[in-house]
């Protein structure tokens, strides 16, 4: 023996410090991608809270002639300037609606403009001195303050600040998303059950699983540019629709409910199949009245995963066109309308200082939503788990 | 008539001739039934049969129609074929009521056709990847006629430039001529994948490391969980993240230790794309690694190794194609990720090696190229499927390379989960 066994003792100390090394850095960088995750966390929340508060001011408007074709005149020149233009511009119109508060005057909380908005939340703005004064005076009397923003869930898009809200972008992401269900569920279980319950194992088959594998792997622009040259081209169905972006983000989510309904279907016990087999159930009946129930669980919760992961996607939606400025709630499936992911992308891109605190609001949203999905989809597991 | 009215009128007309035929088939059986034959059905099934009867015919002749209408460009008026569908699905119901007999198995017959419906829906899968790639090819070519896949694939200057006056028939109006050459956006992509790599695939690993072989249980438990939220991240956010936070930060960076960095530096959204893989690259490698048998550690132990000797020369060697397959599937998804590089990286097509500088991307030509108010038919435009083209092609062996890694793992050690 070259080794004799002090000359190992001697090593044995350097080897285990070497292990223990291993372990030191591999923990590290586990904490590491911990720390990243508080740290967006703490990045996303410290810029998309303010999003929630916006200034409002409360303006005395009279009613007059001149506010019929400017609205700045029903208000104090003083307080007019720091007062947000969407509400000014709604003012002419509000006196056509109801010619009675001609001549009349009230006084009322209205929304403040981005600059004042900026200033009262100590970011960068644009206010002239004397007009940070008024401001001063104007919060000092009680009369401007930071209120919940009820704009921001109750309005469309805007190219004012202040009064962009998410509202238009959510009601696009409810259609998408159930054009999306609507399609890739059925399709998806189907694919499943016959791979599972009914294919036999020849060529046909196991080319249809390679290419399932494949299709969970392919980049996620690609399917925009299917749906733009297919959909859109070949088919005509209305670019930047609920619909398109519907139908080209259920083929992205498809391989997702079929791998995770396939896993599902796989758990379910053949004892049970034999049972049911054994009574005189045909194989369609054993799939609908006993592993399908059983695996719906199961179903569900890769469903559930695969929703959440389209309702974050992008890409393809911006080749399928559904950036456009909506404004209004868009309230059919063919009428072109925007989804929440590209609302935070257009907002993300507007030069406006104000917009990134929309941004981020909206990104908080966002997340929000997709954690409480996520969170539904694990409880949903835990409650349903069943050991055979 | 409007698309929406016909549709409404063809699949309520369907629903009441359905609803017709199978009040009509379930009463039939039921009096062959209580007139004490032995049927071979129930009557629902029956039922069930009629209604296949009458719905199936029409759904398909309307498809005939609305294919020939849409994709050949036949001239069949719209009432015509509405009338035609309804009278086949009438004259289906007609046949399906005929059928319900005591000798006739109806169940078999549904289940026949159930089989069928499965398959086709099997087949969708396969239809949407020859879609891409149709589509992508298609247009592709279309491409590569206006100009040549050698300057394509080989030219070191992107400049789209003065292309949709050409497609406005305007050529000659000044503008430089647009160059299609490719390199400088592939080399920005593997720029900045090389980039997202270096972050992900060692804090991955040694993260997978630390969870199969060190970490108690409830770390366990938790923690990979708590890494998949990083995975469920819209990429959309992080591009918001990598462009608002992560490159002023950098450009700080550069600043303090006397360096020059531009805002859309390629650092920045490779960083975070990295940041984003991580839990792709530690869930992957933390299944192969648990995959390994425990003989093998245990026999490395007794030997005499430590832990760490064990992981290092017996556990990682034995995950190797696994930890591989995760690598390019990591590799492929960076290549092909949109959102953060759109955000984040740089609009200018730029031939650099330095990390600090701004460069773009296939994937933020793409989109560049398509979300403009050009003419379908430019070759900017086009140059999107060509550039697609190739990102399809790079992502899809990658893809395949990584199956094939995996397949050779499991079937070394027998282990069915992965």
């Amino acid at each position: 023996m070259s080794q004799s066994f002090d000359v190992i003792s001697a090593q044995l100390k350097k080897r285990h410090r070497r292990s223990a090394r291993l372990k030191w850095i591999s923990m590290s960088a586990l904490g590491l991608a911990g720390l990243f995750l508080v740290l967006f966390f703490a990045d996303m929340l410290s810029k998309g809270l303010p999003a929630f508060q916006q200034a409002y001011v409360q303006v005395e408007l009279e009613y007059n002639e001149d506010a019929t074709r400017m609205g700045r005149a029903a208000m104090d020149p003083e307080v007019a300037r720091l007062v947000s233009r969407t509400f000014e511009r709604l003012i002419p119109g509000m006196i056509r609606n109801d010619p009675d508060l001609l001549g009349t005057s009230e006084t009322r909380w209205v929304l403040a403009n981005s600059q004042v908005d900026q200033y009262l939340k100590g970011h960068a703005n644009k206010l002239r001195d004397n007009e940070r004064e008024a401001v001063d005076e104007l919060v000092e009397a009680g009369r401007m303050a930071l209120r919940f923003n009820t704009t921001f869930f109750t309005r469309g898009d805007s190219k004012m600040a202040e009064s962009a809200g998410i509202l238009s972008a959510a009601v696009g992401t409810v259609l998408t998303m159930l054009v999306t269900l609507a399609i890739s569920f059925p399709i998806g279980v189907m694919t499943a059950v016959y791979l599972e319950e009914f294919a036999p194992d020849n060529r046909l088959t196991q080319l249809i699983e390679i290419n399932i594998n494949n299709l969970a792997a392919i980049p996620s622009i690609l399917f925009g540019l299917l749906g733009l040259a297919i959909f859109i081209g070949f088919f005509g169905v209305p670019r930047s629709s609920p619909l398109v972006g519907g139908m080209t983000l259920a083929l992205m989510t498809l391989p997702v409910i079929i791998i995770a309904t396939r896993t599902a279907l796989r758990s379910v016990p053949d004892s049970i199949r034999h049972a049911a087999f054994g009574v005189g159930c045909s194989r369609w009946q054993v799939v609908r009245d006993h592993v399908l129930p059983l695996a719906m669980p199961g179903i569900m919760t890769g469903s559930i995963i695969g929703l959440a992961q389209a309702m974050g996607e992008t890409a393809p939606l911006i080749i399928v066109g559904m950036v456009a400025f909506i404004p209004d709630v868009s309230a059919s499936f063919t009428q072109a309308a925007t989804v929440l992911p590209a609302q935070i992308f257009t907002w993300a891109g507007e030069p406006e200082r104000a917009f990134v605190e929309k941004t981020a609001g909206g990104i908080l949203v966002l997340l929000s939503i997709l954690i409480f999905l996520n969170a539904s989809a694990v409880i949903l597991r835990k409650k349903f788990e069943r050991r055979w | 008539m409007q698309t929406n009215h016909l549709l409404t009128l063809f699949l309520g007309g369907l629903l009441l001739l359905g609803l017709v035929a199978f009040t009509l088939g379930r009463t039939k059986a039921a009096r062959v039934r209580a007139s004490g034959q032995a049927m071979y059905a129930q009557p629902d099934q029956y039922a069930w049969f009629t209604v296949i009867a009458t719905a199936g015919p029409a759904l398909l002749v309307g498809a005939v129609g609305a294919f020939l209408m849409l994709l050949l460009g036949a001239e069949i008026p719209t009432a015509y074929l509405l009338t035609v569908s309804l009278a086949v699905a009438a004259i289906g119901a007609a046949v399906g009521i005929r059928c319900v007999r005591p000798d006739f198995h109806a169940r078999q017959a549904i289940e026949r056709v159930i089989r069928w419906l499965l398959v086709s829906a099997a087949l969708i899968s396969i239809f949407t990847t020859f879609g891409i790639l149709f589509s992508i090819v298609f247009e592709a070519l279309r491409f590569f006629q206006m100009h040549s896949f050698w300057d394509f694939i080989t030219g070191t200057v992107w400049n789209p430039g003065a292309s949709f006056l050409a497609a406005a028939g305007r050529a000659d109006e000044g503008g430089s001529a647009a160059q299609f050459g490719s390199v400088p956006l592939f080399a920005g992509t593997f720029m900045i994948t090389a980039i997202a790599m270096l972050v992900a695939i060692p804090i991955g690993l040694l993260a997978a490391i630390y969870m199969a072989e060190f970490a108690p249980r409830r770390v366990r438990t938790l923690a990979k969980p708590t890494l998949e939220v990083l995975a469920g991240i819209p990429t959309v956010v992080y591009g918001f993240f990598a462009a608002i936070t992560v490159a002023p930060i950098i450009v700080n960076l550069a600043n303090a230790i006397g360096l020059d960095a531009s805002y859309n530096n390629a650092l920045a959204p490779g960083v975070v794309m990295g940041i984003m893989i991580i839990p792709f690259i530690s869930s992957l490698s933390d299944d192969v690694i648990n995959s390994v048998p425990d003989s093998m550690r245990q026999g490395s132990l007794a030997l005499g190794m430590t832990k760490g000797e064990t992981i290092r020369d017996v556990v990682i060697p034995a995950a190797l194609p696994g930890i591989i397959s995760a690598s390019l599937l990591a590799v492929s998804r960076a290549l092909g990720e949109t959102m953060i590089v759109v955000m984040a990286a740089g609009m200018r097509p730029n031939l650099t090696a330095n990390p600090l500088e701004d460069m773009t991307t296939v994937t933020v030509r793409i989109v560049a190229a398509l979300t403009g108010d050009l003419e379908f038919e430019s070759a900017e435009t086009l140059s999107a499927f060509a550039l697609g083209l190739v990102l399809f092609a790079v992502t899809l062996s990658l893809n395949l390379v990584s199956v094939l890694m995996i397949r050779r793992f499991r079937a070394k050690y027998r282990v069915n989960n992965l």
